[in-house]
């Protein structure tokens, strides 16, 4: 018989073993990039886990191949562009939904709520041929449109929203203020950390997208770069070190946003799921 | 509740209402609406690009007899039914530990288990790629450990390529799954847990009994997510396996093709045939109804 304590112990090496694992298999290829990035191709192929001496072979190959910083610029406004309208016009729609009353707001919302199960793979053909009738093939206007109503965002910003204190906006109301200075001068800084959340999820699907950005934008220098990292390693024999760069090019936006306001990301999670 | 007795009986028409929500409803219905309903006309439609005619059911009876078709919908079948349940309880486990408040080192392997979610899919695909060709990193580190003697053929062999795409896909959006698990729990009320404790009710118990009955909406909204994610599943089949390119086969027979990147080269690849695509599509449409119909009731069976 194993006495308690002793038992607890066993437990509790257990569990630091498996979330070590854990931990380490969701880091481990950040560092294979890291890694990669200085390394030949060759040496990736064969598993090299050690720092090489091929940074500035690989990188001055990356920025022959790629016009890394027209790519990158593409990446860039698409993103601000997509995340600025999607926060705005989403959290509209979703104080909008909670605050406002119509006879049919709830039907709305259900019928709004129900485009979260059309799969994009539907979408994509008479979305691309209503881009074609819209003249926008090869903008990144056709990239960010279809994303700026997000079903989802906006179910998040309502359920935030009832943690919103009704009493300041009825207080506002007394005092004069339209619907709209109320939204902007009072809901969006006392709601902070909801627009942080929103931000990130928002920030990062926008960087990463691939299969919309990869229909409707054919021309190179209309490209971003996921597309390219994309082409860069569907070659027959890819050049591993290259690729490498572009990868770590690629994430470092994001990770540099989720670092920045990692804080209130979690802040704003916890928030919506009351 | 009491939001609800407050407001007005009657609902009076309201502007501003309306133009909170406008912009968006309008969105969707340009971008969301009109082209699902576009692609169910379309499906009743064939010919080659776009001069499409009336076809009445010929797509049906094409994709009843189109073997590629079933490939896609067998491979998607797999991804959703090894992965999801998988990813899901590795998600709930990590959250239930890391919630204890006595572990150390919370906030770092925290961020570090959430951090596979700040990558592109197509970047970590082509990271993975890499660690899994034939005499690469993992086969290295497998034959080391002694666990195999010849390297698995992930790139290959059609079983080691798809147990090589739910590996990715698992790392990918573990944490993120994890995190709305996280927030749930943090929302629970600690005495309930204490009482237990003092009861005698052991660890695993606890968890079982308190913790998964009242992560229900959560665990539920997570299900619901991942199937259409999986059922959706592009990004990852297509840069690992170069997508099948002008005829030639996803992954090792094929063994990566799923139905939306069949949808794609349908459209884009092939002899396009969009009306052809768009009944492929709405069987995407179909299945993430039923199944999410099928998991809404679940969930609320166990309920009453």
């Amino acid at each position: 018989m194993i006495s308690y304590g002793l038992k607890q112990r066993i437990a509790s090496v257990v569990v630091y073993i498996f979330l070590a694992i854990m931990a380490f298999l969701s880091v481990f290829p950040f560092l294979w990039m890291l890694i990669g990035a200085t390394n030949t191709t060759s040496d990736i192929i064969k598993g090299k886990m050690s720092f090489g001496e091929a940074l500035v072979v690989n990188a001055t190959a990356f920025f022959s191949q790629v016009n890394a910083p027209l790519i990158f610029w593409n990446s860039a406004k698409i993103t601000i562009i997509a995340t600025v309208l999607t926060l705005l016009v989403s959290s509209l729609a979703g104080y909008g939904f909670e605050v406002f009353s119509s006879r049919f707001r709830e039907k709305l919302y259900t019928l709004m709520l129900l485009t979260l199960m059309i799969p994009f793979a539907a979408l994509m053909i008479p979305l691309f041929m209503l881009m074609g009738q819209f003249h926008l093939i090869n903008t990144h206007l056709a990239v960010v449109l279809p994303t700026v109503a997000s079903a989802f965002i906006i179910f998040y910003f309502r359920q935030s929203t009832k943690a919103f204190p009704h009493e300041l906006r009825d207080a506002a109301r007394v005092d004069g203020l339209k619907e709209w200075q109320i939204f902007f001068l009072i809901y969006m800084p006392v709601m902070r950390s909801t627009y942080a959340a929103a931000f990130i999820i928002v920030f990062m699907t926008a960087w990463n997208s691939y299969l919309w950005p990869l229909i409707v934008l054919q021309s190179n220098d209309t490209k971003t770069i996921t597309l390219v990292i994309s082409s860069l390693g569907s070659a027959y024999y890819p050049d591993y070190g290259v690729v490498m760069i572009g990868t770590v090019l690629a994430t470092i936006p994001t990770l540099f946003v989720f670092f920045a306001m990692q804080r209130q990301f979690v802040e704003g999670m916890l928030g919506s799921v009351k | 509740m009491s939001a609800i007795s407050t407001r007005p009986k009657r609902p009076r028409f309201d502007v501003n209402g309306w133009l909170f929500v406008g912009p968006a409803l309008a969105l969707i219905a340009i971008f969301m609406v009109f082209p699902i309903l576009h692609s169910l006309w379309m499906s009743f439609q064939s010919g080659l690009g776009m001069r499409l005619s009336f076809a009445g059911l010929k797509n049906i009876y094409r994709l009843f007899n189109d073997p590629l078709f079933f490939m896609a919908l067998t491979n998607t079948f797999i991804f959703f039914l090894v992965q999801v349940p998988v990813m899901l309880t590795l998600a709930l486990i990590t959250a239930a530990l890391l919630n204890n408040p006595d572990i150390k080192f919370r906030g770092v392997l925290r961020t570090a288990i959430f951090l596979p979610c700040v990558t592109s899919l197509v970047a970590y695909t082509v990271l993975f790629k890499s660690m899994f060709v034939a005499n690469g990193l993992v086969n290295t580190v497998l034959i080391n450990l002694g666990i195999v003697n010849v390297g698995i053929p992930w790139m290959t062999d059609p079983f080691w390529c798809r147990v090589m795409i739910i590996i990715a896909i698992t790392w990918r959006w573990t944490g993120y799954n994890m995190i709305f698990y996280l927030a749930a729990m943090q929302n629970i009320d600690r005495s309930v847990y204490e009482a237990a404790r003092i009861d005698g009710v052991p660890t695993w118990a606890r968890f079982v009994s308190l913790t998964v009955p009242m992560l229900k909406p959560v665990i539920l909204f997570t299900t619901v997510t991942s199937t259409i994610g999986t059922l959706q599943l592009f990004d990852e089949v297509s840069t690992i396996t170069g997508g099948g390119s002008a005829g030639g086969a996803a992954g090792p027979g094929n063994s990566a093709l799923t139905l939306s990147l069949y949808i794609y080269n349908l459209t884009f690849k092939f002899a396009p045939n969009l009306g052809y695509a768009a009944t492929v599509s709405y069987v995407i449409v179909v299945l993430v109804a039923v199944l999410s119909f099928l998991q809404f009731y679940a969930a609320r069976e166990r309920k009453a």
